[in-house]
């Protein structure tokens, strides 16, 4: 088969997937107790029947759940995630406000994670049973099983109240206007910590599987053939034993990329960034249907994505895979 | 005694602002954190607490009130109520501009009050209820004449119960829907200039604001922060300057208020003296029974729970009406801590050791840790006690439905009982559905003709005694347990002055301060 051909039948089979889920989670969402109408009018702190009814009727909910249903998905199959009464603005709008800052926390958490994670794990597995070995594989211990809300806290301790090194939390200084170059670096400043945070858990995992793959790879006996051939020691390494020690990592890395989307909720509200992740949980706790459904079917449709992206990425790191099939 | 100012005789109250001193400062920036992130900033669509918060500079009412309720002028110059108590009338600042440059006169108000509120405001549809007519004889003037005597009518001129919302703006348009939501218009010291969603929102000085000098300052941020020990960091930082009530959670308060040049407020709440209780469910279970709730009462320790729980902020509530209220009287029944006298009650009544369940109040650890205090008052004297748990919207289904044995709930009361105090009490308002209403389900048809007849009286003189003889009678009976007043502090930084001097506090407190350079 060849790789348009793959994609097209996983595209086709995703659609369908996405609908699946989209009508999951609508039974899902309503199954949970609790009247979005009730927690708007909550928040003011009195209502009489008259204003619950009047929010019921604006956000449709008088009506059967099998219309509301038939509603939402008429709607999604024409790409409209619906309006979001509470916030007062269309889903797709509110999604694509926050996705940037989701997507540079969550992208260079990845990148950086992949990039170090691999690298480390490398060095690992060449000075395996060496201190420096003992010494990464020791911090990758502590970062795997620290809690990251613990991490991130004391990450703000450190670097913004104890020293001032870097902002604490936001995407950008707030009222500074900076444009251009001054605007990139500014928020980069305030990216260093949220990713670093969200990023050594993952470098931690990435590192620990490469190491143990790289490990595992080498004992075979085509890297002795390597070896007998006369072949150094680097090229080796980089040419036979990564390139097949990677197929791993690259399975977790798909997994992972999929939840980029997502968002991290943790990591966003520690860090009040404004991102996906809090708009998720923020309209779960208000009952804010049309908008959770929304994330949730934005971030599946990452979710089939990034598994066909990484069907992609098997091929060629391995191009055994396609041949076979 | 703070009614006084208010004698139904006829009076009349000539604009007297503040004077602006020279030692006032004009400039600056304040940043102010505001949680959760409103809904929406439309003052007459959402009137939850952070959109007071923010939409408080932007939109604007007749009247102000200061920390003894007494009101001022605000969008009102003066104001004059008739003898009967039956016609209220307010002559308006003039030169009062929108912020998109149309002028503010009298038939906003009326529409605001009469059309716009009317349909969206559930809180002042209640008063609107003892209204015959609101016309505007002239520009100037706007007179609301009532089909009986409310007393508390003077007090539903403030800015989160009748905000005037601009009538060339919203006359024959879906209010809900109406695209100028997004871009609030009001008469406030501050116009809207951007909201970017999950990170701030950005206020700058109305330059043509009708009261010479003021605002003071250039621009207000209303920062989102969504965690409460981040919030804390932002303001021993200095990105933030104040924290208004209920931004921290308690413990931190003493920590952040010991740092060099912070002040620290308890005013600003006067307004809505939010009181907290726990529902006791009085349909079934062991709450049905009165011995039951009054053992409650006595077995619990509530000056340990406001000194340890709360750090020491609040009061503890003696009754249904907070301290602040009009016609507050602690001349009732005092349930002091008195476990031998609830051990006593609990066997006059027989109680056989059935669980009962506490549902917390889901806003944070504060509220949590409360419910497990009370919990071990209620096992000292061998009342079985479960904690319940659910998120906000899950704490309101349980509420409403009245699935639940005691649960914690604040309300604010809004300076009057026959606003704030009696919707919780009277059995017209025992309906499923709505958690703010009588969730407990009490049921005295005695006091419901008091608690009626003392709405509509004239003179603060006969409605004080009414009150008086309903706090006595209900404070016996217990319907729910009353826990404190709280008091939420404000935590700012010294060098902003002027910052709380009302009774909404901050809510409209950027209108007034200045920072000290």
């Amino acid at each position: 088969m060849t790789i348009f051909a793959v994609i097209a039948s996983r595209l086709s089979k995703a659609i369908l997937t996405l609908l699946a889920i989209a009508i999951l989670n609508f039974f899902l969402i309503h199954a949970a107790p609790g009247d979005p109408a009730v927690v708007l009018a909550g928040e003011a702190g009195a209502a009489d029947e008259q204003m619950i009814e009047q929010l019921r009727e604006r956000f449709g909910l008088d009506q059967p759940l099998y219309v509301q249903l038939g509603k939402y998905i008429a709607g999604i199959v024409q790409l409209d995630l619906g309006y979001s009464f509470r916030q007062g603005a269309p889903v797709a709008e509110l999604i694509a406000d926050r996705l940037p800052a989701t997507l540079l926390l969550t992208m260079t958490a990845f990148v950086v994670s992949l990039a170090f994670g691999i690298a480390f794990g490398v060095a690992a597995a060449a000075r395996v049973g060496k201190p420096s070995d003992t010494v990464l594989t020791t911090m990758a211990l502590l970062f795997y099983a620290t809690p990251l809300y613990w991490l991130a806290l004391m990450a703000v301790l450190v670097f913004s109240v104890w020293f001032g090194w870097l902002p604490g939390f936001g995407y950008e200084t707030v009222g500074a206007n900076y444009t251009g170059f001054a605007r990139v670096i500014d928020i980069a400043k305030h990216l260093v910590l949220p990713a670093l945070t969200l990023g050594l858990f993952f470098t931690a995992v990435y590192m620990r599987m490469a190491r143990a793959s790289m490990l595992e790879v080498s004992q075979l006996d085509f890297v002795k053939t390597a070896k007998a051939k006369g072949l150094s020691d680097p090229v080796i390494r980089r040419r036979h034993i990564l390139r097949n020690a990677i197929l791993p990592v690259v399975t977790l890395a798909g997994l992972q990329a999929g939840q980029l989307v997502g968002g991290a909720v943790l990591t966003e509200t520690v860090f009040a960034w404004p991102g996906i992740g809090r708009l998720m949980f923020e309209s779960l706790a208000a009952r804010d249907y049309n908008t959770i459904l929304g994330v949730f079917l934005v971030s599946a449709a990452m979710v089939i994505l990034f598994n066909i992206v990484t069907d992609i990425v098997y091929r060629i790191v391995d191009p055994r895979i396609g041949a076979r099939s | 005694m703070k009614y006084l100012k208010l004698k139904a005789t006829t009076f009349l109250i000539a604009a007297s602002l503040a004077s602006p001193l020279a030692a006032q400062e004009a400039g600056g920036r304040l940043d102010i954190v505001v949680q959760p992130e409103p809904p929406g900033l439309m003052l007459g669509l959402v009137q939850n607490g952070p959109t007071q918060l923010v939409a408080g500079d932007i939109y604007e009412s007749l009247l102000r009130y200061d920390g003894d309720l007494n009101p001022m002028p605000s969008l009102a110059k003066s104001w004059e109520i008739s003898e009967d108590g039956l016609t209220y009338t307010f002559k308006l600042n003039e030169g009062v501009k929108w912020h998109d440059g149309e002028d503010f006169t009298a038939e906003d108000v009326v529409f605001s009050a009469d059309v716009f509120l009317r349909e969206t405001h559930a809180r002042l549809r209640a008063s609107l209820a003892y209204v015959e007519s609101i016309t505007a004889p002239d520009p100037m003037t706007v007179v609301f004449k009532l089909k009986e005597p409310f007393g508390p009518f003077i007090n539903a001129f403030e800015n989160g119960t009748m905000p005037i919302v601009p009538k060339h703006i919203y006359e024959g348009t879906d209010f809900a829907n109406n695209p100028a939501n997004a871009n609030p218009i009001g008469t406030g010291p501050f116009k809207f200039k951007e909201w970017v969603k999950g990170s701030h929102i950005h206020l700058v000085k109305n330059e043509d604001y009708y009261v010479d000098g003021l605002p003071y300052l250039d621009e207000v941020y209303y920062r989102v922060i969504p965690d409460a020990a981040a919030r804390a960091v932002a303001f021993e930082t200095g990105e933030v300057d104040v924290l208004p009530g209920g931004s921290v959670e308690n413990w931190d308060i003493p920590r952040l208020a010991e740092m060099d040049g912070v002040c620290v407020t308890e005013k600003g709440w006067e307004f809505l003296a939010p009181l907290a209780w726990m529902w006791l469910n009085n349909r079934e279970g062991p709450t049905a029974n009165e011995k039951f709730r009054q053992a409650v009462m006595y077995a619990m320790d509530r000056e340990f729970m406001r000194d340890v729980v709360w750090n020491g902020y609040g009061k503890v509530a003696t009754g249904p009406i907070a301290s602040s209220t009009n016609f507050y009287s602690d001349d009732v029944t005092i349930y002091d801590h008195n476990p031998e006298k609830a051990k006593e009650l609990l066997a006059e009544m027989g109680y056989d050791g059935e669980p009962v369940s506490i549902l917390p109040l889901p806003y944070g650890e504060t509220w949590q840790r409360w419910a497990e205090a009370v919990r071990q008052n209620l096992s000292e004297v061998g009342i079985n006690v479960d904690i319940d748990s659910a998120d906000v919207a899950g704490w309101n289904e349980k509420t409403s439905q009245w699935d639940y044995d005691m649960a914690f709930t604040y309300l604010y009361q809004y300076g009057d009982p026959a606003l704030g105090v009696s919707r919780n009490y009277t059995a017209d308002r025992i309906k499923k559905g709505s958690p703010w209403n009588n969730v407990e389900g009490y049921e005295n048809p005695s006091l419901d003709e008091k608690w009626a007849a003392a709405a509509t009286m004239v003179t603060p003189e006969e409605r004080e005694a009414a009150y008086l003889e309903i706090q006595k009678e209900i404070v016996d009976d217990v319907p729910v347990a009353w826990m404190q007043e709280l008091t939420f502090p404000t935590i700012y930084r010294c060098n902003v002055n002027d910052l709380v001097t009302t009774a909404i506090g901050i809510n409209d407190g950027p209108r007034n301060a200045w920072i000290e350079k």
